[in-house]
């Protein structure tokens, strides 16, 4: 499992442990996120400027 | 403070103390204080970050407003007042309510849920839970973009910006909350929702008010609300005026910068607003609490403090006037770069 940080804020999307507030339940892997989800800390940045860690 | 006043010198007139406040003493005191452009250095930002008394001063808000909203309701039921006077105690009490969006703003900005339920708390006075959503997950991600309600457009007066961004901004927040629901099966229609739950808020506080106090204060809780939520929609409304990001070649929106919010560094009105006018870091950088928010010279810097720009911004002409020449030298005189309400090419 991987895991994608927003470049604005640090926000770490884990696909272990999903964002379930968000609907992602845990093992949500991030090709099923929306490109267009915003990163739900700051907002400021979209999934596709998010980067592997 | 409005009653201390009216007690003290037996003038109704200081009802209206909140109005005279911000309309008359503000835009004084930005005149006569004026600006402060310096930013602290790097290695006092990380410290004051942290310094948990600017924290404080957040929370310390929220239970004055509480009690002035409390002891508003018992001056409207029991204190032989006049209606002009009950009408300056309300706008009184909107200002205070105004403000406390402008709390709430600072804390739903952040991630511990402590914060982010006292921002719902002081969203309940003016009934603007969805600002709760909206702002972060609406506003932020479009912010000067014609597709954001609360981003004002080149020429557009602050009269036709208002039902727009009222209507538009409770859809936009009705619908990320349905898509965020949605994506595990839900509907809206559930206390999980958070507009759900924070006008739940709003009815409970009415609600209670109007049983303990009766009818009589609910056309004054209803008219301080909306005029709350005004106050701060005339903010938005120049917070963003006629800023555009460009469109990259994806078709994407390039990066939220500084120069994408107007900024004033006018010291007065930023002590009393948790230097919300420090708006052009807070867009690029949404997490930075207010005490560490920086100036940049990249920004464009509106011609004073909100106080004094709330005044123009409902005098359209005037508005125009002062702040149409500022945009154009912003983008060298191209207003084809402005934010005029048409999805760029």
């Amino acid at each position: 499992m991987s895991a994608f940080r927003c470049p604005e804020c640090g926000y770490t999307y884990d696909e272990d442990s999903g964002h379930p507030r968000e609907g992602f339940p845990p093992g949500t892997p991030w090709s099923e996120v929306p490109d267009t989800w915003a990163c739900p800390d700051c907002g400021v940045e979209q999934k596709v400027d998010f980067e592997a860690v | 403070m409005a009653w201390g006043l009216v007690e003290l010198t037996g003038l109704g007139v200081f009802w209206f103390f909140g109005p005279m406040f911000v309309y008359g003493i503000m835009p004084g005191l930005d005149h006569l204080i004026g600006k402060d452009s310096s930013n602290p250095p790097d290695s006092v930002l990380k410290w004051l970050e942290q310094d948990r008394y600017y924290r404080w001063c957040t929370y310390a808000y929220i239970p004055l407003q509480f009690a002035a909203l409390i002891a508003a309701c018992w001056v409207w039921a029991h204190g032989d007042l006049s209606l002009i006077e009950k009408l300056g105690l309300a706008l009184t009490i909107g200002l205070v309510g105004g403000i406390a969006i402008n709390t709430a703003h600072e804390l739903g900005h952040k991630r511990a849920s402590l914060e982010k339920w006292l921002s719902k708390m002081a969203l309940a006075q003016t009934a603007y839970g969805h600002f709760f959503i909206e702002h972060n997950r609406g506003h932020h991600v479009r912010v000067a973009t014609p597709e954001d309600p609360a981003s004002s457009r080149l020429g557009e007066s602050f009269y036709r910006f208002l039902p727009r961004t009222v209507a538009g901004s409770l859809r936009s927040a009705w619908e990320l909350e349905s898509e965020r629901l949605g994506r595990s099966g839900g509907s809206p229609w559930t206390l999980r929702n958070d507009i759900l739950n924070a006008w739940t808020m709003t009815l409970v506080l009415f609600g209670g008010l109007t049983a303990v106090f009766g009818l009589e204060v609910l056309p004054w809780l209803l008219l301080q609300a909306v005029y709350g939520f005004s106050l701060l929609e005339v903010v938005n409304y120049l917070e963003h005026y006629g800023l555009l990001r460009e469109r990259r070649e994806d078709g994407r929106y390039e990066r939220t910068r500084p120069e994408h919010s107007w900024n004033s560094d006018n010291v007065s009105s930023n002590v009393l607003l948790y230097h919300l006018q420090r708006h052009s870091d807070h867009h690029a950088h949404p997490l930075r609490r207010f005490q560490a928010l920086r100036h940049f010279d990249e920004a464009p810097e509106l011609p004073s403090g909100y106080a004094t720009m709330m005044l123009l911004a409902v005098i359209p002409p005037l508005w125009r006037r002062v702040m149409d020449p500022r945009l154009a030298a912003h983008y060298e005189g191209d207003l084809t770069r402005a934010n005029r309400g048409v999805a760029s090419a």
